[in-house]
Protein backbone atom coordinates (compact mmCIF):
# COMPACT_ATOMS: atom_id res chain seq x y z
CA UNK A 1 0.00 0.00 0.00
CA UNK A 2 1.40 3.16 -0.65
CA UNK A 3 1.15 5.97 2.28
CA UNK A 4 1.18 8.79 -0.51
CA UNK A 5 -1.82 11.04 -0.01
CA UNK A 6 -4.18 11.40 -3.29
CA UNK A 7 -4.27 13.86 -5.02
CA UNK A 8 -6.73 16.50 -4.04
CA UNK A 9 -8.56 17.89 -7.37
CA UNK A 10 -8.00 21.61 -8.26
CA UNK A 11 -6.85 22.87 -4.73
CA UNK A 12 -2.98 22.61 -3.92
CA UNK A 13 -1.93 22.77 -7.62
CA UNK A 14 1.66 22.37 -8.05
CA UNK A 15 2.28 21.96 -4.33
CA UNK A 16 3.18 18.49 -3.30
CA UNK A 17 1.40 17.20 0.27
CA UNK A 18 3.80 15.03 1.68
CA UNK A 19 3.00 11.24 3.00
CA UNK A 20 -0.26 10.68 4.94
CA UNK A 21 -0.91 14.32 4.98
CA UNK A 22 1.85 15.52 7.15
CA UNK A 23 3.47 18.23 5.61
CA UNK A 24 6.03 20.42 7.49
CA UNK A 25 3.78 23.25 8.78
CA UNK A 26 0.60 21.17 8.89
CA UNK A 27 -2.19 19.96 7.01
CA UNK A 28 -4.57 22.86 5.24
CA UNK A 29 -8.30 22.03 6.30
CA UNK A 30 -11.12 22.87 4.49
CA UNK A 31 -11.96 26.02 6.39
CA UNK A 32 -8.37 27.50 5.27
CA UNK A 33 -8.63 26.49 2.12
CA UNK A 34 -12.22 27.81 1.27
CA UNK A 35 -11.14 31.09 3.43
CA UNK A 36 -8.23 31.41 1.21
CA UNK A 37 -10.62 31.14 -2.37
CA UNK A 38 -12.71 34.22 -0.73
CA UNK A 39 -10.29 36.34 -0.10
CA UNK A 40 -9.11 35.31 -3.84
CA UNK A 41 -12.10 36.67 -4.71
CA UNK A 42 -12.86 39.61 -2.64
CA UNK A 43 -9.13 40.96 -3.89
CA UNK A 44 -9.93 40.25 -7.15
CA UNK A 45 -13.42 41.76 -6.65
CA UNK A 46 -12.12 44.76 -5.17
CA UNK A 47 -9.20 45.28 -8.34
CA UNK A 48 -12.33 45.06 -10.99
CA UNK A 49 -14.36 47.77 -8.57
CA UNK A 50 -11.12 49.60 -8.40
CA UNK A 51 -10.08 49.46 -12.46
CA UNK A 52 -14.01 50.63 -13.49
CA UNK A 53 -13.73 53.21 -10.92
CA UNK A 54 -9.99 54.39 -12.17
CA UNK A 55 -11.77 54.60 -15.56
CA UNK A 56 -14.13 56.99 -14.38
CA UNK A 57 -12.86 59.14 -11.99
CA UNK A 58 -11.40 62.44 -12.20
CA UNK A 59 -9.31 62.65 -9.53
CA UNK A 60 -6.58 60.90 -11.25
CA UNK A 61 -4.10 62.94 -13.47
CA UNK A 62 -5.38 61.96 -17.11
CA UNK A 63 -2.42 61.20 -19.03
CA UNK A 64 -1.83 58.15 -16.09
CA UNK A 65 -5.15 57.00 -16.46
CA UNK A 66 -3.74 54.26 -19.00
CA UNK A 67 -0.45 53.05 -16.62
CA UNK A 68 -2.86 53.00 -13.75
CA UNK A 69 -5.17 50.56 -15.39
CA UNK A 70 -1.98 48.13 -16.71
CA UNK A 71 -0.46 48.18 -13.09
CA UNK A 72 -4.13 47.40 -11.68
CA UNK A 73 -4.78 44.92 -14.44
CA UNK A 74 -1.13 43.18 -13.91
CA UNK A 75 -1.81 43.29 -9.86
CA UNK A 76 -5.13 41.37 -10.62
CA UNK A 77 -3.20 38.76 -13.01
CA UNK A 78 -0.77 38.37 -9.60
CA UNK A 79 -3.82 38.00 -7.22
CA UNK A 80 -5.33 35.03 -9.90
CA UNK A 81 -2.25 33.41 -10.00
CA UNK A 82 -1.03 33.08 -6.57
CA UNK A 83 -5.15 32.18 -4.72
CA UNK A 84 -6.77 30.29 -7.72
CA UNK A 85 -3.83 28.67 -9.68
CA UNK A 86 -1.58 28.15 -6.74
CA UNK A 87 1.59 29.35 -8.25
CA UNK A 88 3.81 29.83 -5.24
CA UNK A 89 7.01 29.42 -3.86
CA UNK A 90 7.17 25.77 -2.61
CA UNK A 91 9.82 23.84 -3.85
CA UNK A 92 7.73 21.24 -5.94
CA UNK A 93 6.22 24.61 -7.69
CA UNK A 94 9.94 25.41 -9.10
CA UNK A 95 9.06 24.41 -12.54
CA UNK A 96 5.98 26.30 -12.96
CA UNK A 97 7.32 29.19 -11.84
CA UNK A 98 9.99 28.96 -13.95
CA UNK A 99 7.64 28.20 -16.93
CA UNK A 100 5.62 31.39 -15.91
CA UNK A 101 8.88 33.51 -16.55
CA UNK A 102 9.59 32.11 -19.68
CA UNK A 103 5.85 32.54 -20.57
CA UNK A 104 6.39 36.22 -19.53
CA UNK A 105 9.59 36.83 -21.21
CA UNK A 106 7.83 35.80 -24.59
CA UNK A 107 4.71 37.59 -24.20
CA UNK A 108 6.18 40.80 -23.38
CA UNK A 109 8.77 40.19 -26.25
CA UNK A 110 5.91 39.60 -28.33
CA UNK A 111 3.80 42.64 -27.27
CA UNK A 112 6.39 45.24 -26.78
CA UNK A 113 8.14 44.47 -29.64
CA UNK A 114 5.30 44.18 -32.17
CA UNK A 115 4.54 47.95 -30.53
CA UNK A 116 7.63 49.09 -31.15
CA UNK A 117 8.56 47.60 -34.35
CA UNK A 118 5.23 49.02 -35.82
CA UNK A 119 5.95 52.28 -34.30
CA UNK A 120 9.66 52.81 -35.68
CA UNK A 121 7.51 51.59 -39.57
CA UNK A 122 4.82 54.89 -39.02
CA UNK A 123 7.47 56.78 -38.34
CA UNK A 124 9.42 55.78 -41.74
CA UNK A 125 6.64 55.32 -43.66
CA UNK A 126 6.16 57.78 -46.62
CA UNK A 127 2.53 59.59 -45.82
CA UNK A 128 -0.20 58.15 -47.64
CA UNK A 129 -1.14 61.29 -49.67
CA UNK A 130 2.72 61.24 -51.17
CA UNK A 131 2.57 58.18 -51.81
CA UNK A 132 -0.26 57.71 -53.73
CA UNK A 133 1.01 60.91 -56.03
CA UNK A 134 3.62 58.35 -56.65
CA UNK A 135 1.64 55.57 -57.84
CA UNK A 136 -0.07 57.97 -60.33
CA UNK B 1 17.46 3.97 8.04
CA UNK B 2 17.46 6.62 10.58
CA UNK B 3 13.36 7.73 10.94
CA UNK B 4 15.02 11.55 10.04
CA UNK B 5 16.64 10.21 6.88
CA UNK B 6 13.49 8.48 6.11
CA UNK B 7 11.81 11.99 6.00
CA UNK B 8 14.08 13.77 4.22
CA UNK B 9 14.14 11.30 1.47
CA UNK B 10 9.69 10.81 1.29
CA UNK B 11 10.02 14.79 1.26
CA UNK B 12 12.57 15.27 -1.26
CA UNK B 13 9.99 13.01 -3.77
CA UNK B 14 10.77 14.84 -6.87
CA UNK B 15 13.37 16.67 -6.43
CA UNK B 16 15.60 14.21 -7.35
CA UNK B 17 15.92 12.09 -4.73
CA UNK B 18 13.02 9.87 -3.29
CA UNK B 19 11.84 8.75 -6.46
CA UNK B 20 9.74 10.73 -9.26
CA UNK B 21 7.30 13.89 -9.10
CA UNK B 22 3.64 12.28 -8.20
CA UNK B 23 1.84 12.17 -11.43
CA UNK B 24 -0.86 15.08 -9.74
CA UNK B 25 2.93 17.22 -10.03
CA UNK B 26 3.24 15.61 -13.50
CA UNK B 27 -0.31 16.52 -14.92
CA UNK B 28 -1.10 19.32 -13.50
CA UNK B 29 3.08 20.65 -14.75
CA UNK B 30 2.25 19.53 -18.44
CA UNK B 31 -0.96 21.25 -18.65
CA UNK B 32 0.31 24.57 -17.22
CA UNK B 33 2.43 24.96 -20.19
CA UNK B 34 -0.25 23.99 -22.35
CA UNK B 35 -2.27 27.18 -20.78
CA UNK B 36 1.03 29.35 -21.31
CA UNK B 37 1.61 28.49 -25.18
CA UNK B 38 -2.01 29.41 -24.47
CA UNK B 39 -1.16 32.77 -23.14
CA UNK B 40 1.11 33.57 -25.83
CA UNK B 41 -0.98 32.55 -28.56
CA UNK B 42 -3.51 35.38 -26.88
CA UNK B 43 -0.52 37.93 -26.50
CA UNK B 44 -0.16 38.02 -30.90
CA UNK B 45 -3.42 38.65 -30.52
CA UNK B 46 -3.33 41.43 -28.03
CA UNK B 47 -0.18 42.99 -29.94
CA UNK B 48 -2.44 43.05 -33.08
CA UNK B 49 -4.99 44.87 -31.84
CA UNK B 50 -2.36 47.29 -30.01
CA UNK B 51 -0.99 48.29 -33.35
CA UNK B 52 -4.29 48.65 -34.97
CA UNK B 53 -6.20 49.99 -32.55
CA UNK B 54 -6.22 53.46 -34.29
CA UNK B 55 -6.43 52.26 -37.56
CA UNK B 56 -10.82 52.92 -37.66
CA UNK B 57 -10.71 53.50 -41.79
CA UNK B 58 -13.43 56.39 -40.71
CA UNK B 59 -15.39 54.06 -38.92
CA UNK B 60 -16.69 54.42 -34.78
CA UNK B 61 -14.01 53.60 -32.55
CA UNK B 62 -13.72 52.30 -29.19
CA UNK B 63 -15.12 55.04 -27.18
CA UNK B 64 -18.01 55.10 -29.69
CA UNK B 65 -19.12 51.52 -29.84
CA UNK B 66 -17.68 49.67 -25.85
CA UNK B 67 -20.70 50.11 -23.44
CA UNK B 68 -18.91 50.07 -19.62
CA UNK B 69 -21.82 48.51 -17.71
CA UNK B 70 -22.00 44.98 -19.92
CA UNK B 71 -18.54 44.47 -19.50
CA UNK B 72 -18.67 45.01 -15.79
CA UNK B 73 -21.36 42.56 -16.05
CA UNK B 74 -19.60 40.02 -18.05
CA UNK B 75 -16.75 40.49 -15.69
CA UNK B 76 -18.72 39.70 -12.37
CA UNK B 77 -20.04 36.78 -13.56
CA UNK B 78 -16.84 35.25 -15.39
CA UNK B 79 -15.18 36.35 -11.36
CA UNK B 80 -18.03 34.65 -9.79
CA UNK B 81 -17.38 31.43 -11.45
CA UNK B 82 -13.75 31.25 -11.38
CA UNK B 83 -14.87 31.14 -7.37
CA UNK B 84 -17.63 28.25 -7.77
CA UNK B 85 -15.04 26.41 -9.95
CA UNK B 86 -12.88 26.58 -6.88
CA UNK B 87 -15.50 25.13 -4.38
CA UNK B 88 -15.81 22.42 -6.84
CA UNK B 89 -12.35 21.59 -6.54
CA UNK B 90 -12.87 21.88 -2.59
CA UNK B 91 -15.80 19.51 -3.03
CA UNK B 92 -13.94 17.14 -5.23
CA UNK B 93 -11.19 16.89 -2.15
CA UNK B 94 -14.23 16.23 0.20
CA UNK B 95 -15.63 13.65 -2.07
CA UNK B 96 -19.24 15.02 -1.99
CA UNK B 97 -21.12 14.14 -5.72
CA UNK B 98 -23.74 16.38 -4.35
CA UNK B 99 -21.70 20.02 -3.89
CA UNK B 100 -19.23 19.07 -6.96
CA UNK B 101 -21.86 18.91 -9.10
CA UNK B 102 -23.91 21.95 -7.60
CA UNK B 103 -20.81 23.81 -8.12
CA UNK B 104 -19.84 23.05 -11.52
CA UNK B 105 -23.33 23.31 -12.59
CA UNK B 106 -22.94 27.26 -11.21
CA UNK B 107 -19.67 27.46 -12.72
CA UNK B 108 -21.64 26.25 -15.92
CA UNK B 109 -24.03 28.78 -15.81
CA UNK B 110 -22.09 31.73 -15.00
CA UNK B 111 -19.82 30.83 -18.17
CA UNK B 112 -23.19 30.83 -20.24
CA UNK B 113 -24.34 33.92 -18.76
CA UNK B 114 -20.73 35.58 -19.73
CA UNK B 115 -21.26 34.39 -23.23
CA UNK B 116 -24.64 35.38 -23.45
CA UNK B 117 -23.61 39.09 -22.71
CA UNK B 118 -20.88 38.65 -24.87
CA UNK B 119 -23.24 37.19 -27.80
CA UNK B 120 -25.28 39.61 -27.84
CA UNK B 121 -22.77 42.77 -27.90
CA UNK B 122 -21.26 41.43 -30.55
CA UNK B 123 -24.57 41.11 -32.20
CA UNK B 124 -25.32 44.76 -31.09
CA UNK B 125 -21.77 45.89 -32.61
CA UNK B 126 -22.69 44.06 -36.22
CA UNK B 127 -26.28 45.35 -36.06
CA UNK B 128 -24.70 49.01 -35.99
CA UNK B 129 -22.46 48.42 -38.81
CA UNK B 130 -19.75 47.65 -37.11
CA UNK B 131 -18.98 44.14 -37.42
CA UNK B 132 -15.74 42.62 -38.20
CA UNK B 133 -15.29 43.65 -41.85
CA UNK B 134 -16.05 47.77 -40.99
CA UNK B 135 -12.19 48.70 -40.05
CA UNK B 136 -8.78 47.09 -38.60
CA UNK B 137 -9.48 48.05 -35.65
CA UNK B 138 -12.76 46.04 -35.35
CA UNK B 139 -11.38 42.66 -37.26
CA UNK B 140 -8.64 43.46 -34.36
CA UNK B 141 -11.16 43.47 -31.67
CA UNK B 142 -13.48 40.85 -32.78
CA UNK B 143 -10.51 37.92 -33.19
CA UNK B 144 -9.14 38.67 -29.78
CA UNK B 145 -12.12 38.96 -27.49
CA UNK B 146 -14.00 36.43 -30.16
CA UNK B 147 -11.18 33.82 -29.25
CA UNK B 148 -11.75 34.29 -25.47
CA UNK B 149 -15.34 33.45 -26.18
CA UNK B 150 -14.33 30.69 -28.06
CA UNK B 151 -12.13 29.22 -24.95
CA UNK B 152 -14.97 29.76 -22.88
CA UNK B 153 -17.36 27.81 -24.66
CA UNK B 154 -14.72 24.89 -25.19
CA UNK B 155 -14.84 24.96 -21.70
CA UNK B 156 -18.38 24.94 -21.15
CA UNK B 157 -18.31 21.89 -23.43
CA UNK B 158 -15.62 19.90 -21.01
CA UNK B 159 -17.56 21.44 -18.13
CA UNK B 160 -20.25 19.59 -19.14
CA UNK B 161 -18.23 16.31 -19.88
CA UNK B 162 -16.88 16.51 -16.29
CA UNK B 163 -19.99 16.57 -14.94
CA UNK B 164 -21.36 13.67 -16.73
CA UNK B 165 -17.88 11.41 -15.85
CA UNK B 166 -18.12 12.30 -11.96
CA UNK B 167 -21.63 11.12 -12.32
CA UNK B 168 -21.04 7.56 -14.26
CA UNK B 169 -17.31 7.20 -12.84
CA UNK B 170 -17.47 8.73 -9.74
CA UNK B 171 -13.86 10.56 -8.24
CA UNK B 172 -11.34 7.90 -9.88
CA UNK B 173 -8.04 9.56 -9.91
CA UNK B 174 -7.53 9.88 -13.73
CA UNK B 175 -11.35 11.54 -13.87
CA UNK B 176 -9.58 14.12 -11.06
CA UNK B 177 -6.62 14.65 -12.60
CA UNK B 178 -8.98 15.55 -15.89
CA UNK B 179 -10.97 18.02 -13.12
CA UNK B 180 -7.12 19.52 -11.74
CA UNK B 181 -6.71 20.25 -15.91
CA UNK B 182 -10.21 21.66 -16.47
CA UNK B 183 -10.15 24.12 -13.08
CA UNK B 184 -6.48 25.64 -14.43
CA UNK B 185 -8.34 25.96 -17.74
CA UNK B 186 -10.97 27.95 -16.43
CA UNK B 187 -9.20 29.87 -13.84
CA UNK B 188 -6.46 30.75 -16.94
CA UNK B 189 -9.13 32.12 -19.26
CA UNK B 190 -10.53 34.39 -16.00
CA UNK B 191 -6.63 35.78 -16.28
CA UNK B 192 -7.01 36.30 -19.74
CA UNK B 193 -10.40 38.49 -19.37
CA UNK B 194 -8.66 40.65 -16.83
CA UNK B 195 -6.37 41.78 -19.58
CA UNK B 196 -9.24 41.73 -22.03
CA UNK B 197 -11.12 44.05 -19.69
CA UNK B 198 -8.29 46.47 -18.61
CA UNK B 199 -6.84 46.70 -22.08
CA UNK B 200 -9.26 46.59 -24.49
CA UNK B 201 -12.17 48.17 -22.93
CA UNK B 202 -11.35 50.51 -20.05
CA UNK B 203 -7.97 51.68 -21.46
CA UNK B 204 -9.96 51.69 -24.98
CA UNK B 205 -12.23 53.90 -24.35
CA UNK B 206 -9.91 56.45 -23.39
CA UNK B 207 -10.61 59.76 -24.90
CA UNK B 208 -7.86 59.96 -27.52
CA UNK B 209 -5.86 62.48 -25.86
CA UNK B 210 -5.44 60.79 -22.80
CA UNK B 211 -3.81 57.59 -24.37
CA UNK B 212 -0.19 57.20 -24.76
Amino acid sequence: MTTEREFEAGSYVGEDRPAGGESPDGERTLGQELRGYALGLALALALTASSFWVRGTDLIYGPGLAVALLVLAVAQMGIHLIYFLHITTAPDNANNVLALAFGVLIVSLIVFGSLWVMEHLNHNMVPMDQLMRMQR
Amino acid sequence: MSTAAAETLSLATGHGAGGPAPKRIIVGYGFWIFLLSDVIMFSTLFAAYAVLFKNTAGGPTAEQLFDLRNTAAETVCLLCSTFTCAMASLAVGERSLKWTQLALLATGLLGLAFITLEVREFASLVARGAGPTRSAFLSSFFTLVGCHGAHVTAGLLWLGTMMAQFYAKGFRVDIRHRFLCFSLFWHALDIIWVAIFSLVYLVGTLPRQLLP
